[in-house]
């Protein structure tokens, strides 16, 4: 089960916190200072993996992905496969990037209700969903369009509203 | 006007995704960019938390602006702060019909709330109403918010809408609602256990997505009880064989592979199935063969498949044509670049030594090289390997490893793990009890307040007791070279108090035991000690004891005692203590001194630690008193737990499950959701809320599934610490532990094979030696073997017979220091007899991978080094061995043909051009292969200059990152 995902960037700043197991605010604040610890300190062109266990506790292993500015986070637990996981990386960011065209770290900030509604197309309640980015990308831009729709209708006044509900 | 404007920019941001914010909130962000210190966007976090609390309590506030208001407190949430006073607002959101603000409300609360939270009974309904939407979006948006809200209480509340959902035409959903009911599971084991029977059946749904979705909750399921699910393994078998041939659609290819996540989990699926089993493992073995075959090694996820498989041919039953599979797989991943797939292959490898030991020993350079790599993760990994192989023949040079590691970190949690791991090896294999104490002192003084305690104690057991055997002699030779270790350590600042008081003991009881010592220096060092470390009152009693014992055995060998006065003012001091703990023991130390010979002899008898103390548990001494007590009129005593009304004591400590349990029960009754129960509630809600009431089945049946799902080894390592030292003749051998004891027998058998055959061994390494340099080219070409290395190797992988043992750890030592000596001159000769080799320094930038200077030496050293190891007397093995290694030198030769053997700069400057070209030539090559791989995808995601010009100005305005020269892009994604 994947537990968390994070992006942070290089000065250790949080863009995106995403725990699936529920951790109140102040442990998730540690949590993401003692990963940027870890993760500023790491060398370049050494594996993206890292032993989390003095972090997250037993059996939890890291995965991450130095992009730019910005670091992406993956803690899992042993029913998930380290390389796999360095890929459902790559499928985000794959994924992040033909939504906002070149994503930057910008948009990453701007737009942090859709980066969850893209992680939520890809990871599920902590097991992955889908990992294809087209596949990703269509759901995405299906909830955006009902959404700008309901947006829409929302418009209208309450009583034709209603009516139109029923 | 201004109006229009408005319009036209979220109009313009719209355009870029419809969740379009307001100059606020690009303020807030922008402010908190730019924020110098932690202290200035602490204060601009709270003045807009200020800010949103004051808006959120207006009236009528447009829903739109309610939207935005809520992202920017999960915003300021995530940046640590507290958004508590709005999480009624995102609570009224969900129930919101409008499909954007209820999403956003979901997403809100389900990143605020935890799932025992009291909002969340506010939301169960609405989510029961959700479920049942006919939008799907809404359903997805429920089913989200319901995996991370709803916990074992609210459970049956939401069950049967969502065993509903398996049904739903949409497969988004039927994945969805599969995952729910996953995770559910995992909460609550019993509410769904009725349910399992769906997961089967999902199974065979015609979508693969949602096939693939029920993959996840069989393995869980699977994990926990693999034999319920045995009749599957024709099902998943041949699941994965259409799988594997690529009867998916396309659309579930990934980097040209076809559903890799589907595949991998399959394989972890049959691993667990096939672990023990040998009729389910022989199912397995074709397609499992058919995926090394197919499975492309060049990608990411292609190696992710194959490590995989190699987890999966180490856990079924063996079948040698798959293992010899695997094994190639684990040296290509080893040879490689990639510090990821050497990680893994180091992995892979560790997991198939155990079936196959023999196949470490081809790979010895390369876990050398990941030994000695800078990556710490790749570091640890490797100790994890070599922990599994530790045998008594390597024990001394991978322990020093160990301990040289555990010194070099600060992180405490690993330098714990790691110190336990050398407690564990070096009682299991400790060659002798010399090595172990001084072994045991290096970990005790260097880690010594991480260490469990029971590991102090039992080394004072090992002192104690000594060998087991009834040698004397041998004993006392241990117990002074512990004193002699413990007088030399014990000067030195700041040591751990566990290892204090292990001396603290020792020194008392074996300090004057062989009579080099004179009480009086022992009794100095111990007041020493007690001074140093007033404040641990632990170390101070041990010394004051220790103290007490060195004078009892002066006066029973009816010698003088003179008590030095630092001696005399210690004991005063802490006659005063306000420990009384401290002060009885003062006390007794002034009584014991008072008292002559023979009564101190019947107090304090010399070296008796290890007698057996008997304790009359009964206190039958005390009957006639009682007896007596009781005639005279006085209550009878009544054992605890026949009292009334006290709680059961002595139970209490082996009831923690039952505590729990009731503590539980009592939660049940009180926040049972039941103003949200279904008022027509359908005959399924009743049985599962039925279930509620044995709760006790589902916190003990989570209660033992966690220890199964930790990692068995170090499990077993915990809890194994204690010294076997009863019997036998090897006091730590282990017989219990199998893996490592198989690999010691195995290997003792082929290195005997080897000595008598020489030749083939040194050509086979030699062999591999061209072969590892070979892959080594394209980094850094000028790598050679260094002999130090050689030696390593040798000392890890050789051959574990006694004989060998010895030499290999000197010549370890040997190499050791010669790395710190700075490199001499080199005359490299080819025919340079092997004494030489030992006294030659190993330079140091041969370990640094620049062997330019000497092209020639280290191509023979290895061959030397192995004689070292062969029988030197066979001077005819010897002559054959120098031919084999003449004809292997023209290969080296010939690689540096250009390269002057004794111009060092000049060599340098030779080769790093070709260095640089054949690096770009490779990266030129990943970029090709990675272009390949990326296939239609890379059209519409090539850089646009345009667009990234003008995210630049954008970034640059906005000051997100000043620091980044280059903010557009993710160039390395782009490839």
């Amino acid at each position: 089960m994947i537990r968390s995902v994070m992006v942070i960037n290089t000065q250790g700043k949080p863009r995106l916190a995403k725990f699936y197991e529920f951790q109140p605010a102040e442990k998730q604040q540690e949590l993401i200072r003692s990963v940027y610890g870890v993760l500023s300190s790491r060398a370049e062109n050494v594996s993206n993996f890292v032993d989390a266990e003095s972090i997250f506790g037993p059996d939890t292993r890291l995965v991450y992905k130095h992009f730019a500015t910005l670091y992406f986070v993956f803690v899992f637990d042993s029913s998930e496969n380290e390389l796999a996981m360095l890929d459902l990386i790559q499928v985000f960011v794959e994924t992040l990037d033909k939504c906002f065209k070149n994503v930057c770290e910008l948009d990453v900030v701007l737009n942090y209700s859709k980066m969850h509604t893209v992680l939520d197309e890809i990871i599920f309640g902590g097991q992955v969903l889908e990992t294809s980015s087209t596949e990703v990308m269509k759901a995405v831009e299906e909830i955006s369009r009902l959404e700008a729709a309901s947006n829409a209708i929302s418009l209208v006044p309450k009583s034709v509203s209603s009516w139109r509900s029923r | 006007m201004e109006q229009l404007k408005t319009i036209g920019r979220e109009l313009a941001m719209g355009s870029q995704g419809g969740f379009g914010q307001s100059k606020e909130f690009l303020d807030l962000v922008k402010s908190i960019g730019e924020a110098r210190s932690k202290a200035e966007e602490e204060r601009i976090v709270l003045l807009e938390i200020e800010t949103l609390k004051r808006r959120l309590s207006e009236p009528d506030i447009p829903k739109r602006k309610m939207k935005e208001y809520i992202i920017r407190l999960v915003y300021v949430e995530m940046l640590g702060h507290d958004g508590s006073f709005a999480y009624i607002h995102a609570v009224k959101m969900t129930h919101d019909d409008n499909l954007l603000l209820k999403r956003t409300g979901y997403l809100a609360v389900s990143l605020f709330l935890s799932d025992d939270h009291d909002l969340i009974i506010l939301i169960v309904n609405t989510i029961q109403k959700d479920l049942r939407s006919d939008n799907y979006l809404v359903v997805c948006a429920a089913l989200n918010a319901v995996c991370k809200l709803i916990n074992d209480e609210t459970v049956p509340a939401v069950l049967p809408q969502v065993v509903d959902l398996l049904g739903h035409p949409k497969e988004a959903v039927r994945k969805k609602a599969i995952m729910a009911l996953h995770r559910f599971y995992q909460k609550s084991p019993s509410s769904v256990s009725h349910l399992v029977s769906n997961f089967r059946k999902r199974l065979c749904d015609n979508d693969p997505g949602v096939m693939g979705a029920t993959l996840c909750s069989l393995f869980d399921l699977i994990t926990i009880d693999a034999n319920s699910f045995k009749d599957l393994v024709v099902s998943f078998v041949s699941i994965l064989k259409q799988v594997a041939e690529r009867r998916l659609p396309k659309a579930y290819d990934y980097h040209q592979l076809p559903a890799p996540f589907i595949q991998i989990r399959l394989l972890k699926i049959l691993a667990l199935l096939g672990s023990g089993d040998k009729q389910s493992s022989e199912q397995m073995y074709t397609v499992v063969g058919d995926i090394f075959r197919k499975c492309d090694s060049s990608s990411n996820i292609g190696n992710a498949v194959l490590y995989e498989c190699i987890c999966c041919v180490s856990s079924i039953y063996p079948n040698p044509r798959l293992l010899e599979q695997a094994a190639q797989v684990i040296s290509r991943f080893l040879k490689s670049d990639s510090h990821n797939l050497k990680y893994m292959g180091i992995d892979a490898l560790g997991r198939l030594i155990k079936i196959s030991p023999e196949i470490a020993e081809q790979h010895q350079l390369a876990v050398i090289d990941c030994l000695e790599d800078p990556d710490d993760t790749l570091k640890r990994k490797t100790f994890e390997l070599l922990y599994k192989m530790t045998k008594s023949s390597n024990v001394e040079v991978i322990v020093d490893r160990m301990i040289d590691y555990m010194i070099s970190i600060n992180d405490n949690h690993y330098k714990t793990y790691i110190a336990s791991r050398c407690v564990e090896l070096a009682e299991q294999f400790a060659p002798s009890n010399q090595w172990f104490i001084l072994t045991m002192n290096k970990v005790f003084e260097h880690a010594g307040d991480l260490v469990n305690v029971k590991v102090a104690h039992n080394l004072m057991k090992l002192i104690a007791e000594g060998f087991g055997e009834d040698d004397d002699n041998a004993d006392s030779q241990l117990r002074s070279s512990a004193v002699e270790s413990y007088l030399r350590i014990i000067g030195e600042p700041k040591l751990p108090s566990v290892f204090l008081q292990v001396i603290c003991w020792v020194l008392g009881e074996y300090g004057t035991a062989d009579g080099k010592y004179s009480a009086s220096y022992i009794t100095g060092k111990l007041c020493d000690v007690a001074e140093a470390y007033s404040n641990d009152e632990s170390v101070k009693a041990y010394a004051v004891t220790a103290i007490m014992k060195i004078y009892a055995f002066e006066i029973s060998a009816r010698r003088k005692v003179d008590i030095l006065p630092e001696c005399q003012s210690l004991v005063e001091e802490l006659s005063a203590s306000h420990s009384t703990d401290l002060q009885q023991r003062a006390y007794e130390l002034q009584a014991v001194i008072s008292l002559d010979a023979p009564a101190v002899e019947s107090i304090i008898p010399p070296d008796a630690s290890c007698e057996d103390i008997e304790i009359d548990k009964n206190l039958s001494f005390l009957n006639g008193y009682v007896q007596e007590a009781l005639e005279k009129g006085a209550q009878p005593y009544i054992p605890e737990n026949e009292r009334s009304g006290v709680l059961d004591i002595s139970n209490f400590g082996n009831q923690d499950h039952h505590e729990a349990l009731t503590h539980s029960l009592r939660f049940e009754a009180y926040e049972l959701p039941k103003p949200v129960m279904p008022s027509r509630v359908p005959p399924a809600a009743v049985a599962s809320s039925t279930e509620l009431v044995p709760v006790p089945e589902p916190s003990y049946a989570r209660e033992t599934r966690q220890p199964a799902s930790l990692p068995s080894a170090s499990d077993a390592g915990s809890s194994e610490l204690k010294l076997r030292l009863d019997g036998v003749q090897k006091k730590w051998g282990r017989p219990t532990y199998s893996s490592s004891a198989s690999p010691s027998t195995n290997s003792s058998s082929s290195t005997s094979h080897k000595t008598t055959n020489g030749v083939t061994q040194v050509d086979s390494v030699g062999t591999s030696n061209s072969k590892a340099r070979d892959t080594y080219d394209s980094r850094r070409p000028q790598v050679e073997i260094s002999p130090e290395k050689q030696k390593l190797a040798s000392s890890l992988f050789g051959g574990p017979s006694k004989t060998e043992k010895r030499p290999s750890s000197a010549n370890h030592k040997a190499s050791k220091a010669s790395t710190h000596t700075s490199e001499k001159s080199q005359a490299p000769k080819a025919a340079a007899a092997h004494t030489e080799v030992n006294r030659e320094p190993a330079p140091d930038l041969l370990d640094l991978g620049d062997s330019t200077s000497s092209s020639s030496a280290p191509a023979i050293d290895p061959f030397k080094q192995l004689e070292g190891l062969l029988d030197q007397t066979d001077v005819a093995s010897n002559v054959n061995h120098g031919t084999a290694g003449a004809a292997k030198t023209p290969d080296f030769m010939g690689l540096y043909a250009d390269t002057p053997v004794s111009g060092l700069g000049s060599s340098v400057g030779d080769l790093l051009p070709t260095n640089r070209d054949e690096f770009n030539l490779t990266s030129e090559l990943s970029n090709a292969t990675r272009t390949a791989q990326g296939g239609v995808t890379q059209f519409n995601k090539g850089p646009n200059p345009k667009d990234a010009l003008e995210k630049d100005s954008l970034v640059r305005q906005m000051g997100v990152t000043p620091t980044s020269p280059n903010p557009n892009l993710f160039r390395d994604l782009l490839g």
